[in-house]
């Protein structure tokens, strides 16, 4: 797989560390209550299709990225840095 | 030797080389297949299942009969395909599957006991009874079916890898490839131009075709000039282009140096090729007809038969026969006549005859049945209801051609058939950018692969917004040959299909009787097309047998996909070199050299290469050895390399905000100069890392970690300041590999600290326990000094840049004899840690909690950090297990890691286990073995007994529960 990353242009995924699900980074307030707490630690979906996944370029610039891939075709659609997907939701 | 006229060979030159034993001639462009036909050698192995004597079938990589060993030795390789052999001075081989000899294999029985081994003999004979599967049946049937063997001895060779990135690979260099190749080089593009052969051509190569009215080879040879001369185009020669993965990137094979007698540098490279567009010109490989006795040797697709005599100038047999439902056997007969070669017979199912030529031709006849057990003797011929033999000593067989869509269905793209083409053609679904071309694609004249091939490369550079334009392509011949389909020739004897598996027209028709219609059931209860070959001149056959069955037409039978590779690759080019100490990279500690020469002992931790231990002259045993270290350090002081450890630089504004949340106690009291033992956990609440974090300055911290997570608790890190908390200014560097890092630990550590350290003050007063400062040590060199124990002594942490590290290590215990300065491995570095009940990775694996580490009150309530709130689950503060001391009872029994405690009177069950032992070694200083571990209620058990129990050994050990602290619980020497 080759992943676009944006600040280093296209690179081969073994850069990359596979994290998980974007929803990571929308970490709950501390008083959110245990239902928001445990859908933010222990639930993922796994959908047949889009997804939204944290990717580090580790062996790259370092940077945090949100892939879109669609997990039936490995299909990428987007790559944002995970910082800007953060800033944009606060 | 017997040769034709003609041929791409080097008649001017000879090559010896051996098969099972025998001399024999070849030349320089030989196959060892075509060098075996020239000896007349027409046995060349057995079958998988009947032992069935077999001959070379074809004259490319799709051969399913003609392997062999190929040399000797530790470079023995077991199953290789004579066909795609380059004939080496000085080549051997030897015949596979039989014992003793090629000629007479005493498990040729096997063939009369054909009816026990049709389709899932396996499935049904060797149910019962049960235990005899792995003692009898198995060990049997693996010495009585199989391929070739292995030499069992190390590689010798040594293999690479690569990287190649293009616009366009071009997979394949026949007519089609060489115009793509040379439409989309001509633009500028960077072209990759990959191809099995040794020599481009492709079947230009075994054909009499001619372009723009002269021989082929004249325009290969114009071609292959301008393509050599192209300096944005490579060719790979002996290139296998095995499979497509994700995103255009492809897997190759070089073999660089198969066809040398041995290499002189690798002998293969894996190429990892990164392509923008790719174009499929593999091509098509042409299918037979079963009939009964049709793996006789001699008997082969007429292509081959075609290929061998224009090609390498050999000819199976002075009189052959054609069996053929295309047009395509005539050419085969016509090209076979004109060097000279007997034709006994076109033997065509189609009641007219298709062409004319100075040969018998049978038309509406097939062949029924074969004699000539080691070679072909005599064809049956039947023609309407008359039979008769016919004389010949090869049979070439054309049954049409399958395009050679492989790489289309890496991706699951399924084929679709084309009744025009009696075949399947590459259909929707293939890897994104793959075009597929000339016969590969169905376009299998010459003029239609050039052309094809030529609009590919175009519409692939137009994609990349290049504009190519056709190149001027040859005249070349474009009429298609016709054909009819005949699938097989009924009959009631062995009928085969799959020649490698041992697949007949019978086990297909058993396997649609017993239900196994769907073609994945079929491969799997017959084994067909699941051989090393994997069926490339079987599976459209079989589906279209058993379509002929189930009375569906093919496209509704089904259809077959194929998965990498696409020949079979060695695991060793796969390595790619990574074998032994490259098996992956190694990391050495600045130290290392220093301690190498003396004589260090050393362990592998992660990447890393430690000393684990510095045996001294008359030490006989590991732990006098340790013992010795952990003693000496304890009563004078030890030096031991701890550079491993992470070190994390975290600068900012924000840099002490953000080491508070990173870190569930409080660290916003830490102060400029002082360090900090700091917890984390991961955000389900479970402990992560540990380690110390000193504050550098006001906008500076140095953190450190275990030697296990130090990548991940960067990469958390980073997390953290990137996605949770962007607005934070703050910055993050690893700087483990930066700063070399020397522990000097034991009560006289402060006297061989001054002994380096220029002016600066380290008494207890001015540079108490958990202080740290930039200091300058031996003169001027900067380094950085911490008062923090992991031993429990008085000790410090000196770093220095790595460079300087060994110099230091050796400063030190040169400057530190009358002290006593002892070097310390990893090993006396453990029991100095258990001794003081610190924890490390053992304690910390990722089931245990703040609470259970006896830091239940260090996560703080006041602020929000990383795993806080999930610590704070109700099932977890109601855990009772936590860090305890276990002392043996009786000295002399050893305490071991990993074993389970119980109450001294119960039973050893999961539910009465009430923890483990986590780290456990022999204590020189209390003289018994001691361990660490979890135990349940554990506050309220100090001092009472409880049982060890080991129940892989058969071990139950009274243990004594104490403070995890052996020595000095009160802190009292590392704050001295």
């Amino acid at each position: 797989m080759r992943i676009e990353c944006p600040i280093c242009g296209s690179r081969d995924r073994r850069e990359f560390y596979y994290q998980g699900a974007a929803v990571a980074v929308a970490r709950p307030a501390p008083d959110a209550g245990a239902e928001a707490w445990d859908d933010y630690v222990h639930l993922r979906d796994n959908p047949a299709g889009w997804h939204d996944e944290l990717w580090h370029h580790e062996a790259g610039c370092g940077a945090w990225v949100v892939v879109t891939r669609n997990l039936t075709t490995h299909e990428i659609r987007d790559v944002q840095l995970a910082q800007s997907v953060k800033e944009a939701s606060a | 030797m017997t040769r034709l006229p003609g041929g791409l060979i080097d008649r001017d030159r000879t090559v010896t080389f051996r098969f099972d034993g025998r001399r024999y001639l070849g030349h320089p462009g030989d196959t060892l297949a075509s060098a075996l036909l020239a000896n007349n050698v027409r046995l060349v192995g057995r079958s998988f299942k009947y032992h069935r004597p077999r001959g070379v079938f074809s004259a490319g990589s799709e051969e399913p009969n003609a392997m062999v060993e190929l040399r000797s030795g530790a470079r023995q390789e077991p199953n290789t395909r004579a066909t795609t052999i380059e004939l080496f001075e000085g080549l051997t081989a030897k015949s596979q599957n039989r014992w003793p000899a090629l000629g007479f294999d005493v498990l040729g029985v096997n063939d009369l006991f054909s009816p026990f081994f049709a389709a899932g003999f396996y499935y049904k004979t060797f149910m019962w009874p049960k235990a005899f599967w792995e003692k009898l049946y198995e060990p049997a049937i693996r010495k009585a079916a199989g391929l070739g063997s292995l030499s069992m001895e190390p590689d010798p060779d040594a293999y690479d890898k690569g990287f190649l990135h293009c616009d366009l690979l071009v997979i394949g260099g026949g007519a089609a490839g060489l115009a793509a190749a040379l439409t989309a080089a001509r633009t500028g593009a960077r072209v990759i131009l990959a191809d099995e052969d040794f020599r481009l051509g492709g079947r230009l190569l075994a054909e009499t075709h001619t372009l723009d009215d002269a021989p082929a080879t004249r325009w290969l040879s114009e071609v292959e000039g301008e393509l050599e001369s192209l300096p944005n185009l490579r060719i790979l020669r002996r290139t296998t282009v095995f499979g497509a993965f994700d995103h255009g990137i492809y897997g190759a094979v070089e073999r660089v140096a198969d066809h040398l007698p041995q290499p002189d540098t690798v002998r293969q490279t894996l190429w990892r090729i990164t392509a923008k567009r790719a174009i499929l010109a593999t091509g098509a490989t042409e299918r037979h007809i079963p009939f009964a006795n049709n793996d006789r040797p001699g008997i082969m697709l007429g292509g081959a038969l075609r290929a061998y005599a224009n090609r390498w100038a050999v000819s199976p047999a002075h009189r052959v026969a054609i069996f053929t439902s295309t047009d395509d056997g005539y050419r085969t007969a016509r090209d076979l006549a004109a060097k000279g070669v007997q034709i006994a017979g076109v033997i065509d199912p189609r009641p007219e005859p298709r062409s004319t030529g100075d040969f018998p031709i049978f038309p509406g006849a097939v062949v029924t049945n074969t004699i000539g057990r080691l070679g072909l003797r005599h064809v049956e011929i039947r023609q309407g209801d008359q039979t008769h033999w016919l004389e010949c000593g090869a049979l070439g067989v054309s049954g049409g051609w399958n395009p050679n869509v492989h790489l289309m269905s890496h991706h699951r793209g399924r084929p679709v058939w084309s009744d025009a083409h009696l075949a399947f053609l590459p259909g929707a679904g293939g890897p994104a950018g793959l075009i597929p071309a000339g016969a590969a694609n169905g376009k299998g004249t010459v003029h239609g692969a050039l052309q094809s091939g030529a609009a590919a490369a175009e519409q692939a550079m137009a994609d990349l917004g290049r504009d190519a334009g056709l190149p001027d392509l040859p005249q070349a011949d474009d009429s298609p040959a016709t054909q009819t389909a005949l699938w097989h020739v009924p009959g009631t004897a062995r009928a085969w299909v799959d020649f490698q598996n041992d697949v007949t027209v019978k086990d297909i028709k058993l396997a649609h009787q017993e239900n196994m219609t769907p073609v994945e059931h079929l491969k799997r209860w017959t084994t067909l097309g699941m051989a090393t070959d994997q069926g490339k001149t079987a599976n459209v056959t079989a589906l279209a047998v058993m379509s002929e069955l189930t009375g569906k037409p093919i496209p509704e039978t089904g259809t077959t996909i194929f998965r990498p590779p696409y020949t079979p690759v060695s695991l060793s080019v796969l390595g790619g070199g990574n074998t032994g100490p490259e098996f992956r990279p190694r990391r050495l500690t600045p130290t290392h050299t220093w301690a190498e020469a003396r004589g260090a002992v050393f362990v592998e931790v992660g990447q890393w290469m430690r000393a684990q231990y510095f045996p001294q002259p008359g030490e006989t045993h590991w732990r006098e050895t340790v013992d010795r270290e952990v003693l000496a350090t304890r009563a004078g002081v030890g030096l031991c390399d701890v550079t491993t450890l992470g070190k994390i630089d975290v600068q900012g504004a924000d840099a002490a905000e953000f080491i508070n949340r990173i870190y569930c106690n409080g660290f916003k009291t830490l102060k400029t100069g002082m360090v900090r033992y700091g917890l984390m956990l991961r955000e389900d609440g479970m402990a992560f890392d540990d380690g110390t974090c000193a504050r550098m300055a006001d906008d500076q911290f140095v953190v450190t970690t275990t030697t296990a997570q130090a990548g991940a608790v960067y990469r958390h890190m980073e997390f953290a300041r990137q996605c949770l908390w962007p607005e934070l200014d703050v910055q993050l560097i690893s700087t483990t590999d930066a700063w070399a890092q020397l522990s000097i630990a034991g009560p006289k550590a402060r006297m061989l600290l001054e002994r380096v350290i220029d002016a600066h003050d380290t008494s207890n007063e001015a540079f108490p326990f958990m202080s740290c400062a930039p200091v300058t040590v031996c003169g001027g060199l900067r380094a950085r000094l911490f008062r923090i124990s992991f031993s429990g002594e008085l000790a410090y942490e000196l770093a220095v840049p790595a460079r300087y590290g060994a110099a230091l290590m050796a400063r030190l215990v040169d400057l530190g004899k009358d002290l006593g300065a002892t070097p310390y491995g990893t090993e006396a570095l453990g029991v100095l840690r258990i001794e003081k009940g610190h924890a490390a990775g053992n304690e910390l694996n990722g089931q245990t909690t703040a609470q259970m580490l006896g830091m239940g009150r260090m996560v703080s309530a006041k602020k929000d950090s990383i795993g806080a709130v999930m610590s704070r689950r109700a099932g977890l503060v109601a855990d009772t297990r936590v860090l305890v001391g276990l002392q043996a009872v009786d000295p002399e029994t050893p305490v071991v890691a990993g074993a389970h405690l119980f109450e001294t009177d119960a039973a050893q069950t999961t539910q009465s286990d009430l923890g483990w032992i986590t780290s456990a070694c022999h204590s020189p200083h209390l003289g018994c073995a001691i361990g660490l571990g979890y135990l349940t209620g554990g506050a309220d058990r100090m001092g009472t007994e409880i049982i060890a129990a080991n129940p892989l050994e058969g071990q139950s050990t009274r243990v004594r529960v104490v403070s995890p602290h052996f020595i000095d619980p009160e802190g009292g020497r590392l704050r001295d």
